[in-house]
């Protein structure tokens, strides 16, 4: 629901990452890192960054989303695991105290701009 | 307690509530590299990074004050503003509160929980495009004109909504996901981020369990899925009944924060 807001975060940090001397240089993609538990809908976050670069630094500019597994850690046994479902004990001692590992991102990686 | 109710204006606010920039990535963390009539620029870094940095500056704030802040959350509708009401009513004579309450539109949560004589501020989300949580820059905002110093515990009662908040760190240090009986028992596993972030879950309405075809216990079950150990209190803010389990940790976790600030020197 707040994908609109995230695009905006995102074209913001992805214009002030254009070094000074390559000012009006094309942007050709914005990639990103999107855990699987975080609150984000992807086909949703690409309209809005779709619409919210028009006429602007990254017009044309394609947001690519890497979406990034859950996988948590027990710390009963140290057993590491990909979370599959909604179930976060871990499956091998049944142990409730988990780290999560990865899952959660929301970042931005990088752009690829045309020379 | 003396009754202060602010409402945050429309107009006199509308600037505090611009959405902050980030700053330029730091230099060093440029690396360029080239194929085929592209460079790639480095940047990694969070998109949410800015309102990282504000929640920390809260969280500052409120630990100078030795403030325990509660950040409440849950779909529209779940009876936070009753739970609120009543825990308000057996805890402000002991236990100074205040209180922030983020609706996208009206200020009829605020009226109601002025009523306890605790400070009150709304928040209209509508100001900046009826966002759908609260973000820290808005409680930075929202506290900036209230008087911490005295003030124990800061209840801010989020926008309802299980997905969004969620995602929004505000600098609080405990988060509450209030469940009703009445949204049935598989919630927790539709929306797992909201009851894994969370420190404590509340299924609320349990007096209407004999009127409904839902299973308490199974609901019960589904946030323990998604968050193992995790305290869950089955109470109805209606009757009461039930709440004393839930008082009990409110009061232990605003203790808690304030032996810790005066173990601190702070």
């Amino acid at each position: 629901m707040h994908e609109m807001g995230i695009a905006l975060e995102i074209i913001d940090i992805a214009a002030a990452s254009i070094p000074a001397d390559l000012a009006g240089v094309q942007v050709k993609t914005v990639n990103l890192k999107v855990g699987k538990l975080a609150a984000i809908v992807p086909e949703s976050l690409r309209f809005c960054f779709t619409v919210a670069t028009k006429n602007g630094p990254l017009d044309g500019a394609e947001l690519v989303i890497e979406e990034i597994p859950v996988r948590a850690r027990c710390e009963h046994c140290r057993h590491e695991w990909h979370v599959e479902g909604p179930a976060f004990r871990c499956p091998q001692c049944d142990a409730g105290r988990i780290t999560l590992l990865s899952g959660r991102e929301l970042n931005i990686e990088s752009i690829e701009i045309i020379d | 307690m003396p009754y202060a109710f602010y409402r945050l204006q429309r107009a006199a606010h509308h600037k505090d509530f611009k959405r902050p920039h980030p700053e330029p990535p730091d230099a060093r963390i440029f690396s360029a590299s080239g194929s085929g009539g592209t460079r790639k620029i480095k940047i990694v870094r969070r998109v949410l990074d800015v309102n990282e940095q504000i929640a920390a500056r809260n969280r500052r704030r409120f630990a100078q004050h030795g403030v325990f802040v509660l950040n409440v959350m849950s779909s529209p509708g779940s009876g936070k503003t009753t739970l609120l009401e009543k825990t308000l009513a057996r805890i402000a004579s002991c236990i100074p509160c205040a209180v922030v309450v983020g609706d996208i539109c009206t200020t009829h949560d605020a009226d109601r929980l002025a009523v306890s004589g605790v400070p009150v501020v709304q928040i209209n989300t509508d100001l900046f495009g009826g966002d759908c949580h609260l973000a820290a820059h808005v409680i930075e905002s929202a506290v900036a004109e209230m008087e911490l110093d005295g003030i124990r515990l800061l209840i801010v009662e989020n926008i309802g909504n299980l997905v969004c908040p969620a995602e929004f760190d505000i600098g609080e240090d405990a988060r509450v996901v209030v469940l009703s009986v009445t949204e049935g028992e598989d919630k927790p596993l539709k929306y797992p981020l909201m009851f894994r972030v969370c420190d404590a879950a509340i299924l609320n309405k349990t007096d209407l369990l004999p009127h409904l075809d839902v299973d308490a216990d199974a609901a019960v079950n589904n946030i323990l899925k998604i968050h193992p150990d995790m305290p869950v209190f089955a109470l109805s803010s209606k009757t009461e009944d039930g709440f004393d389990p839930w008082i009990g940790w409110l009061e232990e976790m605003v203790h808690h924060k304030q032996s810790h600030t005066d173990s601190q020197g702070l």
